[in-house]
């Protein structure tokens, strides 16, 4: 299993580059939609470019239940190779 | 249709000579070309004939931040940047939260495109290739719709009277203001934030023009490529960029004590059925579009001094437009053709050289035609060269053709 903080810290320059939010701003507790403001096309995005970079499979009925950035963590923590 | 009268309140572009209007504007007045070699390195590769174009003066990345610049087409980027320019040069602010300067349901947005984002298409048609559909953007239809442009500066302004975006090539930013002037007219909208984008400079389109054998293969001298009306012309330059207006019903401008530019007093569309590119041989939809334009507006031929004219410097319709000029108006107005000096914006034109005839009218002064070094002598007509020509102006039309046999004439009074 990958270490979660850098997970974290991998998936926060993705929402950066994609969504232009500041890394800092990604933390666990924060909700992509709600806290973000990210919308479902970016979140394709950000889907893609997390599977390239972290060996996992996100298939689309798994991204609609990762509703904060911590969901997203442990989803790839558990399913990464 | 009522009588409403529509005036320009606000103005807005980014252009080959430069990233705002005034910029452009002094450009025209300067003599300063927008045009130059194309430093990609595809001309080569593809061995294009066409080596040369009017690329922008300033990069749309100067003025989008990243992240929102890469979910825009490249012309949806100049549409937004020329909308923001005329929105603050009406004198209002940004929706916010704290509500809107125009009422939303009062508010409409007519922008038109030749071709909307076909690089965005032929991009994500590589990713697509090379890579398979994880790398296709989500944002792949967005990006490349045609009416992309106009639905982000509708959604940016808060825009909810309607958004159009007419799509008749090289007559669309023409048509866009159009379209926007019948909305006052009709009172659907107090105000409209009209105009025209394109941004295709790209192999495909320059060897599909090439093809067509409608551009300037002159490409060891850039700056004099474009020279509409002169006889040694051989074909327009491709350009890109977008000009934007806020066109206003009189009374609305009037109650909030803004400034005007001068009125759009009337315009005429109309259809050649003819041919897919060229230009009726008669010259009956540029002629009826011109008497269109001047039936509307309630004024007769003689009071137009001024227009400015589509010429694109192509051998055939340069001429065909002068004689359809004269027909429809005489021999007497003042004519100048910009795309010397810009290139030929495409879905742009229409509405970034209105806004120079407007400013003709508002500042009393014609541009020159650039590179005009010899007259066509089967152009007989007074267009102006080497110098701009002062003169008082009280009625002026801007001509927009294009592919497809579209012929829209606006017409612009002072206010």
């Amino acid at each position: 299993m990958a270490d979660k903080t850098e997970l974290l810290t991998g998936l926060a320059e993705i929402v950066e580059e994609v969504a232009g939010v500041a890394k800092d701003d990604v933390t666990a507790d924060k909700s992509f939609v709600d806290d973000l403001d990210i919308d479902s096309l970016s979140m394709v995005e950000i889907a893609v470019q997390a599977e390239d970079r972290f060996g996992v499979k996100i298939p689309d009925d798994e991204l609609a239940n990762l509703k904060t950035v911590g969901d997203a963590v442990d989803y790839v923590a558990a399913n990464s190779k | 249709m009522s009588n409403t009268d529509v005036v320009i309140t606000g103005i807005g572009a980014t252009t080959p000579l430069g990233p705002d209007v005034t910029s452009t504007w002094d450009g025209l007045l300067a003599g300063r070309s927008g045009i130059r070699a194309l430093e990609a390195d595809w001309a080569e590769t593809y061995d294009l004939p066409v080596r040369i174009g009017a690329s922008l003066a300033e990069e749309p990345t100067e003025k989008i931040p990243r992240v929102r610049a890469r979910r825009l087409d490249r012309c949806e980027q100049v549409a937004l940047i020329a909308a923001w320019q005329a929105w603050e040069d009406a004198g209002f602010a940004l929706p916010s939260d704290d509500g809107e300067d125009v009422e939303p349901e009062r508010l409409g947005v007519s922008i038109g495109t030749g071709i909307g984002g076909p690089v965005t298409l032929l991009e994500q048609d590589d990713n697509l290739e090379q890579h398979g559909i994880r790398k296709v953007s989500p944002l792949t239809v967005p990006m490349l719709m045609p009416n992309g442009p106009a639905a982000h500066v509708g959604i940016e302004l808060r825009a909810r009277a309607g958004v159009h975006s007419p799509a008749s090539a090289c007559a669309s930013g023409a048509e866009g203001i159009a379209k926007a002037f019948d909305m006052i007219r009709s009172g659907k909208a107090d105000v409209v934030v009209a105009g025209g984008a394109e941004a295709c400079i790209h192999p495909i389109t320059i060897a599909g023009f090439a093809q067509a054998r409608t551009v300037s293969t002159r490409n060891d001298d850039p700056e004099h490529a474009s020279r509409p009306f002169d006889v040694d012309r051989d074909g327009f330059v491709l350009g890109e960029g977008a000009g934007v207006v806020v066109l206003e019903s009189a009374a609305h401008a009037e109650a909030r004590g803004a400034r005007v530019y001068g009125k759009v007093a009337g315009t005429g569309i109309t259809s050649d059925a003819y041919h897919i590119t060229g230009n009726h041989p008669d010259g009956i939809g540029q002629v009826a579009a011109m008497r269109e334009a001047i039936e509307q507006a309630g004024i007769t031929a003689p009071d137009v001094g001024h227009v400015n004219a589509h010429a694109t410097s192509t051998v055939v319709g340069d001429v065909g437009e002068a004689a359809a000029i004269r027909k429809a108006l005489g021999d007497h107005p003042v004519v100048t053709a910009p795309k010397g000096a810009l290139g030929h914006l495409v879905g742009g034109a229409g509405a970034v050289e209105g806004i120079a005839t407007l400013l003709s009218l508002y500042h009393g002064v014609v541009p020159m035609t650039l590179n005009l070094g010899e007259l066509d002598p089967n152009v007989e007509l007074d267009v102006v060269a080497g110098e701009p020509r002062k003169m008082e102006l009280s009625a002026a039309i801007s001509n927009s053709f294009g592919f497809g046999g579209h012929n829209t004439a606006l017409l612009f009074t002072t206010a």
